[in-house]
């Protein structure tokens, strides 16, 4: 075969491929918008293309979203429970991260690696034990049992990748500013947490992801309408019975997902490098 | 500055000894090179005096006071890490200015010995880059400023050459060097080269397994190594060791290892030397073989001077009458420490 039209071959089995998996990829993220904004009546013909738009798009799903439903205050709960499990793991998960980083001989890797295996332990077992603890708390019904709840997953996750990356730090720069002047704990603060920005804004955006798309927990512990976040609001009220408001459900989708989808590809870049920066010395 | 003192200082991670007993002087204004091979406990002996290490048993003294239990940022000593540990987040100004920061100096007195510091080093023209833009030599300057800036008591440097080229490494010894001697600080200095430790130390001391071997000024180390793992350890190539008749071993360097009729009379000792390969080094030739009568782990080596350097006199292959002056003769005894002063 001659040289060029393998070459060819090539190219064109690796675009193929490359475009399958993007269309894979975005196809549902596609049928989210596009129902989002179909009228009613173009949804539910059977007759009409699905991958189209039939008749004019319209707001009204979004319209009805925030005038008929408590969405907004759903909305607000998410942010609220995710902003607060944030910060929770922060506080607890960098200086955990970092003492199982500099803990000399084999306990931190250990220690570490018991850590990450309570992650593994999944919510849909968690949550019976879990239950009587927010029951005793009094916190049932509450959205305040899921800031409680969700960062024993957060946690132990972002401890353990903290860990990794503070351990590809190298350690004379610390060493280097206690010698100058600092405490263990002035080197942590000056030269440890301000070199690992890429990776604190990787636990940010993971925490913040993990608790916006959590449903398990949110079912289990919170009833009330104006408690819920915004996964178990779209998926309990917005099915009645075996009605599903497709339009409006997309269009709840769609809302939550518009700034995690921006903060993502504001920070790709350093998201990657905080996810494989513990991974390559 | 002060005079930096050690007392029987042992380090012992996990039952290992890794400074086992160092007893050390270092007065006030000297330049001390700790020398020894990788792994020999000479860096953690240095970490213990910055305090970045705890000993296990001794005392440290730093200015006449016992300072164990003072955490490092109160020992007033500096430290310049073989990495130099530079702040990669930090501009050089305030990469220097960082010790001082951290002692709460006044800010016009910081930007003066930010200046002071960065010109005596000549990199004021980079103060406001960050380390990754800066070259070896540039990076190896700043440090060196960092851990001067606030005057120390005493400068403690970590292999500080390693990371640079062999030209720049000349002239960077050249540097430190001269730049100790102008500020008069008491210099611990931790090498595994030589040639460093030679040509820059007042003092040197060779360290093994956790211990002294010998503390002494370049030539004394150098001409009376006070055992077998000083005289082997330090010149290149090391001194020729072999087993003496009735026990005990004998020592000469490959420079006093001379064909016979290049000695004067008087007070030799001589050998029959086969040469089996030979070096041309240039200013030098050195030639490795064997000697008649006697064993030794390593092949023998001489030195020649320039005199028999072009000249092919000594053939390989064949055995040559080669002697050593008495007085370049060193002896020791079976456990390796030499027996006379000469």
């Amino acid at each position: 075969m001659p040289r060029p039209a393998a070459r060819a071959l090539r190219e064109t089995g690796f675009y193929f491929g490359v475009a399958f998996f993007v269309i894979l990829a975005a196809f549902p993220f596609y049928w989210m918008v596009i129902t989002a904004f179909k009228q009613n009546s173009d949804l539910y013909d059977v007759t009409n293309i699905p991958f189209w738009f039939n008749e004019p798009p319209t707001l009204e799903h979004i319209k009805y979203l925030f005038e008929e439903t408590l969405f907004a205050r759903w909305l607000l709960n998410s942010l609220i429970i995710g902003l607060c499990v944030t910060a929770i793991t922060l506080v607890t998960a960098v200086p955990a991260g970092y003492s199982l980083a500099r803990m000399t001989s084999r306990k931190g890797e250990a220690l570490g690696i018991t850590i990450f295996l309570t992650y593994l332990v999944p919510p849909t077992l968690l949550f019976l034990p879990l239950s009587r603890i927010i029951a005793e708390l009094g916190l049932q019904n509450s959205m305040w049992a899921l800031v409680l709840v969700y960062p024993t997953f957060t946690i132990p996750f972002c401890s353990w990748l903290l860990m990794g990356f503070f351990k590809a730090l190298p350690i004379e720069i610390e060493e280097a500013a206690i010698v100058d002047g600092c405490s263990l704990f002035g080197a942590f603060i000056k030269m440890a947490i301000p070199l690992s920005i890429p990776a604190i804004l990787t636990v940010v955006i993971f925490t913040f992801t993990l608790t916006l798309q959590e449903f398990v927990y949110a079912l289990t512990f919170v009833s009330s309408s104006d408690q819920k976040p915004i996964t178990l609001g779209v998926t309990t009220d917005l099915i009645r019975g075996d009605v599903f408001f497709w339009g409006e459900i997309m269009a709840g989708a769609l809302i939550a997902a518009i700034p995690v989808a921006i903060a993502y590809n504001l920070f790709l870049d350093r998201f990657i490098a905080g996810i494989t920066g513990g991974a390559v010395k | 500055m002060a005079a930096v003192l050690t007392r029987d200082i042992v380090k012992k991670f996990n039952e290992v000894a890794a400074v086992d007993g160092i007893s050390l002087r270092v007065p006030d204004g000297e330049f001390m090179v700790l020398l020894g091979p990788s792994g020999c406990g000479k860096t953690t002996f240095l970490r213990i005096i910055c305090g970045l290490e705890q000993q296990t048993s001794g005392d440290l003294l730093i200015g006449g006071n016992i300072v164990n239990e003072i955490p490092p940022r109160a020992r007033g000593v500096a430290m310049m890490f073989q990495s130099y540990g530079l702040y990669p987040h930090y501009t050089v100004r305030n990469n220097i200015a960082f010790p001082l920061r951290t002692q709460r100096v006044p800010r016009e007195e910081i930007a003066k010995k930010v200046e002071w510091a960065s010109q005596l080093l000549g990199i004021d023209h980079l103060l406001d880059r960050r380390p990754r833009q800066l070259s070896g030599g540039e990076r190896q300057r700043v440090a060196l400023a960092r851990a001067l800036v606030r005057e120390p008591t005493a400068l403690l440097l970590d292999e500080p050459l390693s990371n640079l080229d062999a030209k720049l490494r000349t002239s960077a010894r050249q540097e430190i060097r001269n730049f100790q001697q102008r500020v008069g600080l008491t210099t611990i200095y931790v090498t595994h080269d030589q040639v460093e430790a030679m040509g820059m130390g007042d003092r040197i001391a060779v360290i093994d397994h956790g211990r002294v071997r010998q503390v002494g000024t370049p030539p004394e180390i150098y001409e009376n190594p006070a055992d077998l793992f000083v005289a082997t350890f330090v010149g290149a190539p090391p001194m020729n060791i072999v087993s003496r008749n009735g026990g005990g071993y004998l020592g000469f360097r490959p420079e006093n290892f001379l064909p016979r009729d290049m000695i004067e009379d008087g007070g030799a000792t001589e050998f029959s030397f086969r040469v089996d390969r030979s070096e041309y080094l240039g200013s030098e030739r050195i030639v490795y073989g064997v000697m008649e009568g006697f064993d030794s782990k390593q092949p023998i080596t001489a030195k020649l001077p320039p005199a028999h350097v072009a000249e092919d006199s000594i053939r390989p292959g064949e055995w040559h009458p080669f002697a050593v002056k008495n007085s370049a003769l060193r002896h020791f005894d079976t456990s390796g420490n030499r027996t006379t002063s000469h």
